[in-house]
């Protein structure tokens, strides 16, 4: 409700920072008033996109006979390559991306074709007369076939620093291994979509479902051959991103244009569910080979890694991921001799892409691995060797790419959370209950996350905002980032009420408009809030500056007198309430609106050297999840998590807590139940939630017990100093995974470390449970 | 009746020409413009359709029941009142949020909300039906509804906190209404409906679909659409016609006739939960884990076994414990072992015209020990790699009868003939229970697939022997990770 005449006697404004404001649309949520893409009404004679895709992994194409599905009822157009006036390529990077297959099909699930009708079902019924005629050739669906045959989608790459091969020679104690880690579908409820409206002259505009308004903005330019300016993207809220809607979208969005250009009809592009998990990347699966030599007390003194990861048959963001995931091999441990190696696979299966953590939780994955064996080797509490190996505070902090870490929280986190989730004793316990459990055996881990906080591309970081103020003194507010569902909006909104001190009702939050605030970068990265509050907090500024210099001027007085109160402003002894100051402001011909603009200070990086401080800073946190497995089965559960984590001041932190409880499941998801399986022909088939299955309710542990660390404070400069929420929390669903590890592990009294490989399905739980016996008894 | 009669928004809708297999969600979002109701995955499994259906009940009370919208096809409203997100506030006497929506609100139960539509109908649902459910019952009111961003911690706490308001005074003379509208619409008629070209016949009386499904050989027979309403979405497939089964009253009856349980083949997985638990208790438990609330209130048992399916669930259960299954054709009844009705994949013993009118399940004898196993990649909304199901006589400790029998071993849910052998007639001890272990490989050749491989599938059929023989025999094992701890000792 918008509250028309403001209070101008209290102390605190409604919805200022560090405040628990609710989710702006909460409401809207759930009555279904909320408006997605799919949910607008349709402009008349609207066409529906459905679209061809490829039935083998690679093949060149022969033939292609389109002229029944041509003929076939209500069919408008059919596009394909010959039909793109400008580029087909909606590649964010590289330009390896087609949008229509030319030539050649390199995965299942690749476009072909479009065919636009009346109704989807004259779409789709049209699309399976299309005959194409394929000659095939040998794929490569499998990271161990792409190592094999050097098949890399671009150079492997190195980061290495001391001598770790010399250091493990030398060790007293070494392991080697390796490990796989599955991927994992961002499953955002709400599918791709894009709708596109054609406008006069070359323009469009496209409703978009993204994460990256801008580059769907370029993409679809190029597409069509016409300036970035013809094209306007709008995007209210996603119905779930996940980095899934980061690069993906350029596509629907693309087709949907040329669609709507060649018809001057409307257009909608709408993936089925089933299509969209065929059609569109997911987070990169990884192999991974270690060689760790430790001491006694379990002090890694040397480590090479391997990072081999499934890029898909293009680039798409690999690099960036594959280079976080390196980013992360650290983790919050001090590896003076470390030497990793970085493939990127090219592979005929779809192109790998972002999701939340972007690398980081598999680089993470690696060395909380390689630190569990150890501990494992030794007969140590993992916990022991984690605190053994963390950064310093002041010495033996700098990472592998030689960036020191200035704000290391990490050991007063995992002291406080140890305390507070009883894990020794608890610990101390479930051995007891497992040497006399026959069947169900109990397993508990610890894990931290350290996660840099930047884009990786430097560039990247700088974002825009765009506030007015109208003469009733409502504020409309705009920036580059979008609202899917992390509370980004209600945050930024908060930043602004804040600058203002006006109550939020007045703040009104719009769409994310490429007209309003142009070149942003991708709602990703975690960066959000940081950016665009930042962003937001300088234009809010610039205004409040002007009308500070209006109220000293008509008061009379120097700018120091002008004191900001909650929706009003003092001057001296006089009060002005905050809608009057702005009429007046207006009336003396004062401007009341302003962009804001943002470039997160102090990064750079040199990739060749791997040098520099790609992070403006870290956030951190810990958790400890405890789990009941069925050693007769494998099936697992887990039954209690403790969770301590730093968001520095929490900008909100009944949204900062739904984040951190959010991406924990999410985590815990990829390393449990969440399996991509494909068969032999390269065709995915866990295509759909009948098949691929993210955590259910039940799935969620009953014990949860959640904690914002309460000392939190960014050590920089960031918005009101909090920290980023998104990411980082992910990684700690890697404690899930140890927990089963060690619940497996009690089966041979803790002998036999189970190496297991994630995700730690039913099976592959029961797997290691009898492979781990069956190496007792030998 | 040739028209479709439902309720929707206060007013009785009569539709005489529709597309027989046209989703309820399609039609709200693209006829009525309702776009409140979300399309997740068309296929049953995100939740993000969840509406619910409400119908008159035997006391003449309304039964509500929350159901996925992408795969109900219109008809299958006739003489329903449906209700979507958009109803709550305008049942509510001053228009504010229905107390499910202020919990959802104010515990911050929706994030991105995309999935917050279906979650509020499931929540409703419940609020309609139950007063305060512990947890659990909540997890498994919301089984069927995904939500990707929250991690679901404050969706259960809204579940707790919808019952701390007080309902609004609106929503009585709303229900008041929707009851006078629905006694309209004559309950024991049957109806037919079509658009010109495609036919959906719903007949009241089994002796009317048998003279239907006589005429039309080809129909395809629907229950709860839980498989046939993706054959559309998915497959695109044209039905016609179809027959609908769910107002045939004779099916829809579930009887104890004093030696059995007598289930219609229209009576769902809800419906049959109960009773089944009664005197099969982990046969219940199995039920409970079967889809979601939304698939158990529209799928039925029957339709699990008529579509001859591997992997379903029941049939391993129906056929350790002995069912039978009635077919009917014309008015020729005949009645056959379950096991005998499966012959092969995709090949069932049943003649054209030829339907499942009733599984006749044994009550259980007070020496059977029964035990039921779903093995799946998650444990609810899952469909299983393996399913097994147990029933033991035991004689002195001497095995007098074994029944022992899989889902998703084999292309039929299959008994382990051999293992049987080898344990009739021994002393039930882990020694022979091993040694059927072993024996066991002989009666399957499992596949692998995206659920499971074959060896992963073997080791589990072979272990959850053992485990029915350590629940047997050790009064205080502990073997379940999910569901009620006890159900391993009853």
């Amino acid at each position: 409700m918008s509250k028309l005449i403001p209070d101008i006697t209290k102390d605190k404004i409604a919805g200022g920072v560090y405040q628990n404001k609710l989710h702006d649309s909460g409401h809207k949520h759930v009555n279904g008033q909320a408006v997605y893409v799919d949910d607008i009404p349709e402009p008349h004679g609207m066409l529906h996109i459905y679209m061809g895709m490829s039935t083998v992994a690679h093949a060149k194409i022969k033939s292609m006979d389109l002229s029944e599905m041509r003929a076939s009822e209500g069919v408008a157009c059919v596009l394909t390559v010959e039909d793109i006036p400008g580029i087909n390529d909606y590649s964010p990077v590289k330009g390896d991306d087609p949008i229509f297959a030319e030539g050649k099909v390199e995965f299942i699930g690749q476009p072909i074709f479009a065919v636009a009708a009346d109704t989807i079902d004259l779409a789709r019924a049209a699309a399976k007369k299309a005959v194409i005629e394929y000659e095939e050739l040998p794929a490569i669906l499998t990271i161990a076939d792409a190592m094999e045959k050097g098949s890399y989608v671009s150079d492997p790459h190195v980061m290495a620093r001391g001598d770790a091969d010399g250091r493990i020679a030398t060790a007293k104690h070494v392991i080697k291994n390796s490990v796989e880690l599955g991927g994992q579908e961002q499953f955002y409820l709400e599918g791709m979509i894009a709708m596109s409206i054609p406008g006069e002259d070359d323009e469009v505009k496209v409703y978009s479902s993204t994460q990256h308004p801008s580059e769907v903005q370029h993409n679809v330019a190029k597409a069509l051959a016409v300036p970035d300016h013809a094209v306007t993207i709008e995007t209210r809220r996603l119905g779930g991103g996940f980095g899934g809607k980061e690069s993906q979208p350029a596509l629907m969005a693309s087709v949907s244009a040329l669609v709507a250009k060649a018809t001057g009809r409307a257009a909608k592009l709408r993936l089925d569910r089933d299509d969209d998990m065929v059609m569109t990347g997911k987070r990169h699966d990884f192999h991974f080979e270690y060689e760790v030599g430790f001491n006694d007390d379990g002090l890694i003194e040397g480590v090479s890694m391997l990072h081999a990861c499934r890029a898909g048959y293009s680039s798409d963001l690999t690099d960036a991921i594959a280079d976080r995931a390196m980013f992360h091999c650290d983790n919050v441990y001090w590896l003076p001799n470390i030497k990793v190696e970085s493939y990127r696979c090219k592979t005929n299966t779809v192109s790998n892409t972002a999701f939340r953590g972007f690398g980081g939780p598999q680089g993470v994955f690696l060395i909380e691995r390689i630190i569990d064996e150890i501990a494992a080797k030794l007969d140590k509490d993992p916990l022991e060797v984690r605190q053994k190996n963390f950064y310093g505070v002041d010495d033996n902090n700098v990472t592998p790419y030689h960036m020191t870490v200035e704000d290391n929280v990490i050991h007063e986190i995992f002291e406080e959370l140890e305390e507070s989730s009883d894990y020794q004793k608890r610990r101390a316990e479930i051995r007891e209950f497992n040497k006399h459990s026959k069947v169900l055996k109990k397993g508990i881990a610890m894990t931290p996350v350290k996660f840099g906080i930047s884009f990786t591309t430097t560039f990247l970081n700088q974002a825009g905002a765009l506030v007015h103020i109208y003469t009733d003194g409502s504020v409309k507010l705009n920036h580059g980032g979008i609202e899917m569902g992390q509370g980004l909006f209600t945050k930024v909104a908060q930043v602004v009420a804040e600058e203002f001190q006006i109550d939020i009702e007045r703040v009104k939050i719009t769409a994310t408009d490429t007209s309003k605030v142009p070149n942003t970068s991708a709602t990703a990265a975690s960066s959000g809030s940081d950016m665009n509050g930042m962003a937001a907090q300088a234009a809010a500024r610039t205004i409040k500056q002007r009308l500070t210099d209006f109220a000293a001027t008509q008061f009379q007085a120097s700018v120091e007198d002008v004191e900001w109160l909650p929706n009003r402003v003092r001057v001296g002894s006089e009060e002005i309430a905050f809608t009057d100051l702005v009429k007046q402001a207006y009336l003396n011909r004062i401007s009341l609106s302003s962009t804001g603009y943002y470039a997160t200070p102090k990064i750079h990086y040199d990739r060749e050297n791997c040098k520099g401080r790609p992070f403006f800073y870290f956030s951190y946190g810990a958790a400890v999840t405890e789990v009941l497995v069925d050693t007769l089965t494998g099936e697992n559960k887990i039954t209690r998590v403790d969770i301590l984590h730093d968001v520095g001041k929490s900008l909100n932190p009944t949204i900062d807590l739904g984040q951190v409880e959010g991406a924990y499941v999410q985590g815990a998801g990829w390393l449990t139940t969440e399996e991509l399986w494909w068969d032999q022909t390269g065709r995915l088939r866990t295509h759909a939630p009948s098949t691929y299955k993210i955590p259910a309710c039940s799935d969620r542990a009953e014990d949860m017990r959640i904690s914002l660390w309460e000392k939190g404070k960014n050590a920089e400069e960031t918005i009101y100093r909090s920290k980023a929420v998104g990411e980082p929390p992910l990684v700690l669903g890697i404690s899930a995974f140890h927990a089963i590890s060690d619940a497996i592990a009690s089966v041979t009294d803790y002998e036999v470390y189970p190496a297991l490989d994630a995700p730690a399905t039913a099976e592959r739980v029961l797997m290691a449970v009898d492979r781990t016996k069956k190496a007792a008894k030998s | 009746m040739t028209s479709l009669q439902f309720v929707f928004r206060g007013e009785l809708r009569e539709i005489a020409d529709i597309d027989p297999t046209y989703s309820v969600l399609r039609w709200l979002r693209e006829e009525e413009g309702a776009v409140g109701t979300k399309e997740g995955c068309a296929e049953g499994d995100c939740g993000a359709c969840t509406v619910v259906l409400a119908e008159l009940g035997s006391d003449g009370s309304l039964e509500y029941k929350a159901l996925n919208a992408c795969i109900q096809f219109m008809p299958m409203l006739h003489g329903k009142w449906l209700l979507t997100v958009e109803d709550l506030e305008a049942l509510q006497a001053d228009g504010s949020l229905h107390p499910v929506q202020q919990a959802i609100v104010d515990t911050s139960a929706s994030q991105c909300g995309f999935c917050t539509p279906g979650i509020v109908m499931s929540l409703f649902a419940l609020y309609r039906n139950e007063n305060r459910p512990n947890v659990n019952r909540v997890n498994d009111c919301l089984a069927g509804n995904l939500c990707r961003c929250t991690g679901y911690g404050p969706i259960i706490d809204a579940a707790q906190k919808m019952y701390d308001g007080t309902e609004g005074e609106g929503f009585t003379p709303a229900e008041a209404n929707a009851i006078s509208l629905l006694k309209l619409i004559p309950s024991d008629q049957g109806m037919s409906v079509s658009d010109g070209e495609r036919h959906f016949f719903a007949p009241a009386s089994s002796d009317e679909l048998a003279e239907l499904y006589k005429k039309y050989p080809n129909a395809t027979l629907v229950a709860g659409a839980t498989d046939v309403g993706l054959w559309v979405t998915k497959m695109q497939r044209v039905l016609e016609p179809v027959i609908y089964l769910g107002r045939v009253r004779d099916l829809r009856e579930i009887k104890d006739n004093g030696d059995n349980l007598i289930i219609g083949a229209g009576i769902t997985y809800s419906e049959a939960h109960q009773v089944i638990a009664e005197q099969y208790p982990d046969f219940g438990e199995l039920i409970r884990r079967i889809g979601s609330t939304q698939v158990r209130n529209a799928g039925t048992i029957g339709g699990n076994v008529a579509n001859g399916s591997p992997i379903g669930d029941t049939p391993p259960a129906l056929i350790a414990a002995d069912a039978k299954v009635l077919l009917q054709k014309g008015s020729d009844i005949r009645e056959l072992p379950l096991q005998d009705f499966f012959i092969e994949y995709g090949k069932q013993d049943r003649f054209e015209s030829e339907f499942v009118k009733a599984i006749k399940l044994p009550n259980r004898a007070s020496d059977v020990i029964f035990r039921s196993y779903k093995i799946s990649k998650r444990f609810d909304q899952d469909i299983s790699a393996a399913c097994g199901a147990f029933a033991l006589k035991l004689n002195d400790g001497i095995v007098k009868d074994i029944r022992i029998c899989f889902g998703g071993m084999a292309g039929t849910p299959a008994r382990a003939k051999q293992a049987e052998a080898s344990l009739i007639g021994q002393n039930w001890s882990e020694e022979n229970v091993e040694k059927a272990m072993q024996v066991m490989e002989g009666d399957y050749t499992p596949m692998t697939d995206m659920r499971a491989t074959a060896d992963y599938r073997m080791m589990v059929a072979k272990n959850l022997l053992m485990k029915f023989y350590l629940e047997t025999t050790d009064t205080q094992i502990e073997t379940r990770v999910v569901g009620e701890k006890e159900l391993a000792h009853v």
